[in-house]
C-alpha cells in the first residue's frame, strides 16, 4: 500500500514537473519571439538614428583594433578631430580581451563636413615588461559624400598606430 | 538508513560549446564590431550589428566589391553562433538552413549541417539531429572533424544505441579540448552496452588523463566519481577507494566524492576509516546533499564502533542543523513567494560575471539561492533563469528607446525651427544662381560643338580675333566707301585694302591650326572650372536636401516605431511575469521537495539521538 502511495506520489511528482517543463520550453518559444521582434525594432531604430543623427553626408566613424598578437594592455584613447576632442575610452579588461581576440571597437561616429581634416590618435597603456606607453599619431583624411570609416591598429612596443581608410 | 550504494546518474559529458567564428585577417569593421560584442557576451548587440550588415551586403548590386565578401561565410555562421548564445535557437537554425540549402562549398555545407545537428542536439530533437548529420557528404573541415563524431557518439547514446556510439568513440582520437569527454563518454558507453570490466578499465583511463584546462579536471574527477561508485557496488573496495582518491578535494564532485569514500569503508566495516572523510565532510556547506547525508553516517559510524557518547552528541548537532537548515528553507520559500528570488536575479553586479548561476549562491540576502544550486543546474531551469534575464535587459532597453522618442521629437522640432524661415531665400537666391549657371553650361556646350564641327569643316573666320574681326569689318567698310570709282586715288586705296586683307586671310589661314589646337585647350580648361562649378552645385543640392532630410518624414516612421516599442513592451511584461512565476513555482517545489527531505532526516536524528544517548547510558552503566 505504502509502495503504491509512493509511486503515486512519484508519478504525480513526475507529471507536475514534466508539465513545468513544457511550460517552460513553450515560454522559451514566446521570449525567442520577442527577440526576434525587439532586435527588428532595434535595426529599424538604428537606421532612423543613423539617418537623422550621422547621415552619410557628414558621418565619420573611428574604429580600433589592436595588432594581432599583440600583448600590450592597452588602456585608454583619445581622439581630436582638428584639434576637438572627440572620444575619450578607457577600456574594461572584457573590452581588452576583446579585442585582443580580434574584435574592432568603433569607439566614435560623428558628423564633420566634407573636405580635409585632421585626426590626433593618443593612446595610453602598458607594456608586458610593465614599461608604461603614451604615444601620439596625427592623420590627415579627406571626407566626401559616403560615410567616412576610420580603422586604428594599435600595437605596443614601437610599432607605429596605423590607421587604414575603408 | 539511505542504502550506501547509489548509483551516480550517467549523464553525458557534453563539450560542445558554440563559438563566433574568426578569421585571420579583418576586412571589414562591422564584422570586427560584432566580434567585438560577441566576445563580450553582448550577443544581442552582435546579433543586431550582423544582421544589418548582411542585410545590406544581400542588397548590393555587387557584393563581391563589398568588404564583408572576404568573411561571408563566417559571417553567416557566426550570426547562427550569437543567436544560440542568445538562445534563440529558432532562429540559429534558420539561419544555419538557409547555409545548407545555398549553393555553397562542400566544406561549408558539411560545417553547416554540423551546426544544425547541434542544434537538434541540445533541443533534445534527436531524430533531427541524426537527419542534419547524415548530410555531411565529403570533406569536413579538420577544425570540426572530432567535433562531429563526438557528437554523433552523444546522439548514439541518447538514442539508446550504446554499441554504435562505442564504435564512434574508439575511432576518435580527439584533441586535447575533447580527450578528457571522449574518454569518459567511452568509459559510460561500455557500461550501457553492458560491458562492465572493459567500462572499468575505460572509466579508470579517463580518471588518470592529464587535464588541459578546467573542464578536463572536473571531467577527470567525474570520471573518478563514476568509477569508485561501480567498483564499491561491486564490492571492490580498495580500488574504488584509489579511484575515489583521485579526486581534487577542492573540485565540484569532492563532497560526494568524500560520500561515497566513506560508503566504500563502511561497506567493509572499516567504519574507524569511514570517519575520515565524513569528519572532512560534516565541516562543509550544510546545504550540500551530500553533508546533510554525512551529518547522518558520521554518527552512524561512532555507534557502529560503540562510541555512543560522541554519535549521541553528533546526531544532536544534526538535529539541530536539520532544524536551522528547515528554518532556513522555510525563509527561503516565503521570500520567493515574495518575489525577492527574482529581485536578486536581476541585480546588476551578479550579471557581470560568466559564471552568475554559480555566484547566485554567494549572494548575500538572498538564501533561497543556497539550495537551488541543483535545480539551476538543469538546462531547462538554467534556460528559464537567462531568459528572464534577457527580458528584463529587453525590457529595460525598450524603456530607454521609448524615452528616446521624445529626444527625436525635439531634434526634429528644433531643426525645423532653425531651417523654415532660412530656407526660402536660399532657395530664391539657388534659383537666381542656377538660372545663371545654366545659361553658362549651355554657352559652353554651344562653343564645345562648333569646335568639333571645325575639325571637319575648317572655319577659320571663326577663329579670328576681336581685333582682328574689327579690322575685317573696317576693311568691309573701306570697300563699301570706295564704292565702284576708278579715280587714281580710289584704286590705290581698294589695292591697299585688298592687300591688307589677304594679309588678315593669310594670317587666318596660316595659324588655323594652331588657333583651332588653343581653343581647344582653353576649353578643356575650362571644363576644369565647370567640373569644379559642378561638384559645388551638386554639394549644394545635397545639402539642401540633407537640410529637408534632417527633419521631414519622421513622422510616420516615429509613430510606427513608438507603437512597436509599446507592444513589444507589453509583450515583454506579459512573458516576464508568466517566466518570473514558473521560475518561482518551479523553485518552490524543489524547495519543498528538499524540506520534506530534511524533515525525514530530523526525525531519523531525533530517533537516532535518543537510541544513542540510551545506549551511551547503558554502556555507561555497565562499565561501572
Amino acid at each position: 500500500m505504502v509502495a503504491i502511495a509512493l509511486l503515486l506520489l512519484g508519478s504525480a511528482r513526475g507529471w507536475a514537473q514534466q508539465n513545468d517543463q513544457k511550460e517552460m520550453r513553450g515560454l522559451d518559444d514566446e521570449v525567442q519571439e520577442i527577440k526576434s521582434d525587439v532586435l527588428a525594432i532595434s535595426a529599424e531604430l538604428s537606421r532612423l538614428e543613423e539617418k537623422l543623427l550621422f547621415p552619410s553626408g557628414t558621418q565619420v566613424a573611428v574604429f580600433v583594433a589592436l595588432a594581432k598578437g599583440d600583448t600590450m594592455r592597452l588602456d585608454a584613447v583619445r581622439l581630436q578631430i582638428d584639434g576637438q576632442l572627440v572620444a575619450h575610452y578607457i577600456y574594461s579588461a572584457k573590452e581588452l580581451e576583446a579585442l585582443r581576440k580580434g574584435g574592432v571597437q568603433r569607439v566614435y561616429v560623428g558628423n564633420v563636413t566634407t573636405g580635409d581634416h585632421k585626426l590626433e590618435v593618443l593612446i595610453d597603456g602598458k607594456l608586458d615588461s610593465g614599461t608604461d606607453v603614451s604615444r601620439t599619431e596625427h592623420f590627415a583624411f579627406r571626407k566626401d559624400v559616403k560615410p567616412k570609416l576610420l580603422g586604428l591598429t594599435v600595437a605596443g612596443a614601437n610599432t607605429p598606430i596605423t590607421l587604414g581608410d575603408w | 538508513m539511505r542504502a550506501p550504494y547509489q548509483l551516480l546518474g550517467l549523464g553525458l559529458a557534453v563539450g560542445l560549446a558554440a563559438r563566433p567564428a574568426t578569421s585571420a585577417d579583418l576586412r571589414d569593421l562591422y564584422f570586427g564590431e560584432a566580434l567585438y560584442h560577441a566576445y563580450q557576451g553582448q550577443f544581442f548587440e552582435a546579433i543586431q550589428r550582423l544582421d544589418t550588415e548582411l542585410a545590406q551586403y544581400r542588397d548590393l548590386d555587387e557584393p563581391g566589391r563589398d568588404t564583408l565578401t572576404y568573411h561571408i561565410h563566417d559571417a553567416e555562421f557566426s550570426v547562427g553562433d550569437f543567436e544560440l548564445n542568445y538562445r534563440m535557437h529558432l532562429r540559429a537554425g534558420r539561419a544555419i538552413k538557409a547555409v545548407l540549402e545555398g549553393a555553397v562549398d562542400p566544406a561549408v555545407r558539411n560545417e553547416a549541417a554540423y551546426r544544425l545537428a547541434r542544434i537538434h542536439f541540445q533541443k533534445d530533437q534527436l531524430d533531427d539531429a541524426r537527419q542534419a548529420l547524415d548530410r555531411i557528404e565529403g570533406p569536413v573541415p579538420e577544425a570540426i572533424r572530432d567535433d562531429v563524431e563526438f557528437l554523433r557518439a552523444n546522439i548514439e547514446m541518447a538514442t539508446g544505441r550504446p554499441g554504435d556510439a562505442v564504435k564512434v568513440l574508439e575511432q576518435l582520437h580527439g584533441g586535447e579540448s575533447l580527450a578528457g569527454f571522449t574518454a569518459y563518454n567511452l568509459g559510460i558507453a561500455l557500461l550501457q552496452d553492458g560491458r562492465q570490466h572493459e567500462a572499468v578499465e575505460q572509466l579508470d583511463k579517463a580518471g588518470r588523463l592529464a587535464p588541459g584546462d578546467d573542464a578536463g579536471l572536473a571531467i577527470r574527477d567525474k570520471s573518478n566519481l563514476v568509477l569508485g561508485s561501480i567498483l564499491s557496488e561491486s564490492g571492490n573496495v580498495d580500488r574504488a577507494q584509489q579511484s575515489l582518491d583521485r579526486i581534487r578535494l577542492d573540485g565540484p564532485f569532492s563532497n560526494q566524492a568524500l560520500l561515497r569514500a566513506g560508503w566504500a569503508e563502511a561497506s567493509a566495516e572499516r567504519f574507524d576509516r569511514a570517519l575520515v572523510p565524513w569528519n572532512i565532510l560534516v565541516d562543509r556547506e550544510p546545504t550540500d546533499v551530500a553533508v546533510q547525508e554525512a551529518l547522518l553516517a558520521a554518527p552512524h559510524a561512532y555507534a557502529s564502533l560503540n562510541v555512543h557518547g560522541r554519535a549521541a552528541v553528533m546526531y544532536q548537532r544534526a538535529l539541530e542543523l536539520f532544524g536551522s537548515q528547515i528554518e532556513r528553507v522555510d525563509a527561503s520559500i516565503a521570500r520567493i513567494g515574495e518575489g525577492r528570488f527574482l529581485d536578486a536575479l536581476i541585480r546588476e553586479e551578479i550579471r557581470q560575471d560568466e559564471d552568475w548561476v554559480i555566484r547566485l549562491r554567494s549572494l548575500p540576502d538572498a538564501p533561497e539561492t543556497y539550495y537551488l544550486m541543483e535545480l539551476m543546474a538543469s538546462h531547462d531551469f538554467q534556460t528559464a533563469l537567462h531568459n528572464y534575464l534577457d527580458l528584463e535587459d529587453l525590457r529595460s532597453k525598450l524603456i530607454t528607446w521609448k524615452t528616446g522618442f521624445d529626444s527625436f521629437d525635439d531634434i526634429i522640432r528644433l531643426r525645423g525651427q532653425n531651417y523654415e524661415p532660412l530656407l526660402p531665400e536660399v532657395d530664391a537666391q539657388f534659383r537666381e544662381l542656377d538660372s545663371r549657371m545654366r545659361l553658362r553650361l549651355e554657352q559652353r556646350k554651344h562653343l564645345g560643338r562648333r569646335l568639333q564641327a571645325m575639325l571637319t569643316a575648317p572655319r577659320p573666320d571663326q577663329l579670328a580675333t576681336a581685333e582682328e574681326r574689327i579690322a575685317g569689318d573696317r576693311l568691309d567698310l573701306i570697300d563699301k566707301q570706295l564704292g565702284g570709282s576708278d579715280d587714281p586715288a580710289s584704286v590705290e586705296l581698294r589695292e591697299r585694302a585688298a592687300h591688307l586683307r589677304g594679309a588678315l586671310t593669310w594670317r587666318l589661314e596660316t595659324e588655323y591650326h594652331a588657333r583651332l589646337t588653343a581653343a581647344h585647350e582653353h576649353l578643356i580648361e575650362l571644363n576644369v572650372h565647370v567640373d569644379a562649378l559642378t561638384r559645388e552645385y551638386e554639394a549644394f543640392v545635397r545639402t539642401r536636401q540633407a537640410a529637408t532630410h534632417s527633419y521631414v518624414g519622421y513622422d510616420v516612421d516615429l509613430a510606427r516605431l513608438r507603437e512597436r516599442v509599446g507592444d513589444a513592451l507589453g509583450r515583454v511584461d506579459s512573458v516576464m511575469a508568466r517566466q518570473g512565476h514558473i521560475i518561482e513555482t518551479v523553485a518552490i517545489k524543489r524547495l519543498q521537495a528538499r524540506r520534506e527531505r530534511l524533515v525525514a532526516q530530523q526525525t531519523q536524528a531525533r530517533y537516532a539521538v535518543a537510541d544513542s544517548y540510551d545506549r551511551a547510558a547503558r554502556a555507561s552503566s555497565e562499565s561501572r
